[in-house]
Order: structure tokens, then sequence, then C-alpha cells
């Protein structure tokens, strides 16, 4: 295991690696070799995943809640049912929070250990969501992080950080946009962005 | 364990860098990574406690040197090494160069007393504090909340200790808690005012706060 740095002698200048596509094309080959990959069959999962999965999704249940009390309050109640309503659901959508943006409250998401993110309502994260800058600031400052990525949150407004670091996936439900009073639930849908079901933008 | 994953509240990474209209995969190699994390879970070869744990053994300089993606790789062929499934000289020598994996496991599986819980201890409202014992193998209670005090916001249901499962081949439930944190008590006088964290914590990691 320590192979990369104690076994030819160079500890503290190491061979560079192989590039990433070597590296990805070798274990590929090993896995296939061992019966346990077959690419095709997995091409179409991550089809179905880059297809089904993205924020359009996230969109959709947000203009629902917008426009349909009694959806909102289920939403808020039972996540995953609510948004299994929808047709939502799968790998990284099993146990899925909301949590609602008000006058006095911002939500926040983050997952400050990996990557934690609800896949079938947001697809697949960001790589800003991945990096190291915004998991280790999202908890620290949240107030100065928001206004950096141009979100300025009043002062006399909470802010709510949640840390998905166990099973739970978070999404945030925005506030309706004042002036959208005339909108269909199509219309509102387009105005919801990825960005503030994650909390970033409100 | 206290790794380099374990960035929740350290300074230092600078602005965060968003990348316009960003697709889904940057590169065809992307996909193909998304692909041996399907099939590595398929086959069994990890779980969710023990893939993260494989990533979080990466040499830190590593670590903050390659994407997310190259994460995920590294961690995978860690573990199918680990599993007997291929030695790393055999990586090399078909990726034509060197092959960086993970650190050793140091861990024993959870490093707290835990056993089976199905009945939640705690109800919402209740004060807690988090243990602190950094253990050497993976948790999922990060360092910034340990040893800290906070309050039951929303009780769970019942899930396997990752602590447990990234190490041994048995698992163990316990019920989780959403659990709030006044920005203060974790940051002191460093504190943004009108800022409260809350962390998805298992019951073995909590006791009363009395």
């Amino acid at each position: 295991m320590s192979h990369d740095h104690d076994d030819h002698g160079h500890a503290h200048h190491p061979a560079p690696l192989a590039p990433v596509e070597a590296r990805v094309a070798a274990l590929e080959a090993v896995l296939v070799g061992r019966g346990l990959l077959d690419a095709a069959r997995l091409d179409e999962v991550v089809a179905r995943f880059e297809q089904d999965f993205g924020p359009l999704n996230g969109a959709k249940v947000v203009a629902r809640a917008w426009t349909d009390p009694a959806y909102k309050a289920r939403l808020l109640a039972d996540g995953t049912a609510a948004i299994a309503e929808l047709g939502f659901g799968g790998p990284e959508g099993d146990h899925i929070v909301v949590v609602e943006n008000s006058e006095s409250v911002h939500n926040l998401v983050v997952c400050t250990l990996c990557s934690c993110y609800p896949w079938p309502v947001l697809g697949l994260p960001p790589a800003w969501y991945k990096a190291p800058a915004y998991r280790s600031r999202a908890v620290r400052e949240p107030r100065t992080l928001l206004a950096e990525m141009g979100t300025v949150v009043p002062d006399d407004v909470e802010i709510r950080v949640w840390d998905s670091s166990a099973e739970i996936r978070y999404l945030v439900l925005p506030q309706r946009p004042a002036g959208s009073e005339g909108l269909d639930e199509g219309a509102l849908a387009g105005l919801v962005t990825r960005d503030a079901m994650i909390g970033v933008a409100r | 364990m206290d790794g380099i994953h374990d960035v929740g509240g350290l300074a230092g990474f600078g602005p965060v860098e968003v990348e316009p209209d960003e697709p889904v995969f940057h590169a065809d190699w992307e996909r193909s990574v998304l692909r041996l994390l399907l099939a590595a879970g398929a086959a069994g070869l990890h779980n969710g406690g023990r893939f993260r744990h494989s990533i979080e053994r990466m040499d830190p300089a590593h670590y903050l040197s390659s994407s997310y993606y190259e994460h995920w790789l590294t961690g995978i062929a860690t573990t199918v090494v680990e599993r007997g499934l291929a030695d790393v000289d055999d990586l090399e020598r078909r990726a034509g160069g060197r092959f960086a994996l993970s650190r050793p496991d140091r861990g024993t599986g959870c490093e707290l007393a835990v056993t089976e819980s199905h009945e939640p201890r705690f109800a919402v409202g209740d004060a807690v504090r988090v243990r602190a014992w950094h253990p050497r193998g993976h948790t999922r209670a990060p360092r910034y909340v340990q040893g800290h005090r906070g309050v039951v916001v929303r009780v769970d249901g019942v899930f396997s200790v990752p602590d447990v499962e990234a190490h041994r081949d048995d698992t163990i439930g316990n019920p989780t808690y959403s659990v709030r944190f006044d920005a203060a008590e974790l940051w002191g006088d460093g504190a943004e005012p009108g800022t409260a964290v809350h962390v998805d914590l298992w019951e073995c990691y909590l006791e009363a706060d009395r």
C-alpha cells in the first residue's frame, strides 16, 4: 500500500503519476478481466443518470410546492415520498429532507466530508461543490461565502447550514419570487436554479 | 480519522471557483470512473463506509491536487488491491507508470462502544454533546463538531454505523439525528452572527449533555 513512497527509495521525489486516463484504463482492464465490469451495460446506467437526473427535476418539485399547499406540506413532512410522487428517485435519493427558506431563514447545503448530494433531483454535483474551498468555508463563514458568491443574506436572516454527513440528502425549497403570481407551474419551474436548491443563491 | 478529507472549518482554500456551464463529465475518463464505482459496488467490493474511507486514506498532497473523480479512482483501485484482485505492480504495468494508492487502513471497526439499537435514545429538543475520540478509522463525526454541544432537531431512521461497516464484515444499526450547533459553540468569538450548523450524527457518537 505504501508502495508509491517506500519501495523505490525516493520517498521525497516519487515518480510522476501515469496519466489519469491510463490509470482508469488499467483498473478497468483488471475489473473486466475478473468479470466484474460490463462496460456496455454500465454505460446504459450512466446515460440514465445523465438524462434522467438533473436540476430540472428539483425545479419541478419546487414549482409544485409553490402552487399546491397540500403538496408542499407533504414535501416538508416526507421529502422522499413527495418527490417520488413526481416520479423522481434512485441512488443518493433514498432519504431526502427538504428545508424551506422564509423571510427569516436561509438554508445552505454542504457535505464537508465528501460530496453527498441528492442526485435524483439535482443530478451529479458540480466540481465546486466537491472542492475543499466550498466544503471548508460553508460551515465556518457561510455569510461571507454566500456574499462572495453573489448572494448577500441580510443580517436579520438566520443562515442554517446543513452538513449532510450521514444518509440524509438535502434540498432547499427557495421562496417563491415576488411578482410571480401570474405564472403557472411550468413557468415557475423555469425560474428555479440549481444554485437556489443548494442554497448558494436565494 | 482526522484526515485531509475532513475540511469543515479549515481556512486557506481561497474563493470557490465556479465553472460556468459545467458539463456533467469533463472527459470520458470521468464517466469511466463512475462506471468503475458502479461495478465495484455491484461486485460487493465496498459499501458506503469502506468506499469513503478508501479515499480518506489518500496521501494528503495527492488528495488536494486531484479532482474528485481521481479520488474515486484512487479509492476503488486501493480496494481492488486490498481485496487481492490485483497488485500495484500489475496496475502500474498496465498504466505504464506510477499508480498512487491510498495508505493502509488503520481502523479496527467502531472505536466507540456500539450495539444494535433501534429505539432512539434522544428526542427533538434534547441537549447532546458529541463524543471526542478522534478515531484512527472511518467516522462521519466531523472533527469540527467532536466535543461540542448541540440540540437534536430531527430524529431519523436506523442506519448502518459507517465506522463499523468501513472496517468489518458485520454491520450494526443505530438511529441517526440532525443536531443543531450554534456557530459560537463551534467557532467561538470568530463565529458569524445569526448562523447555525446542522450535522447528521449516529446515536453512538452522542451523549446526553447534562
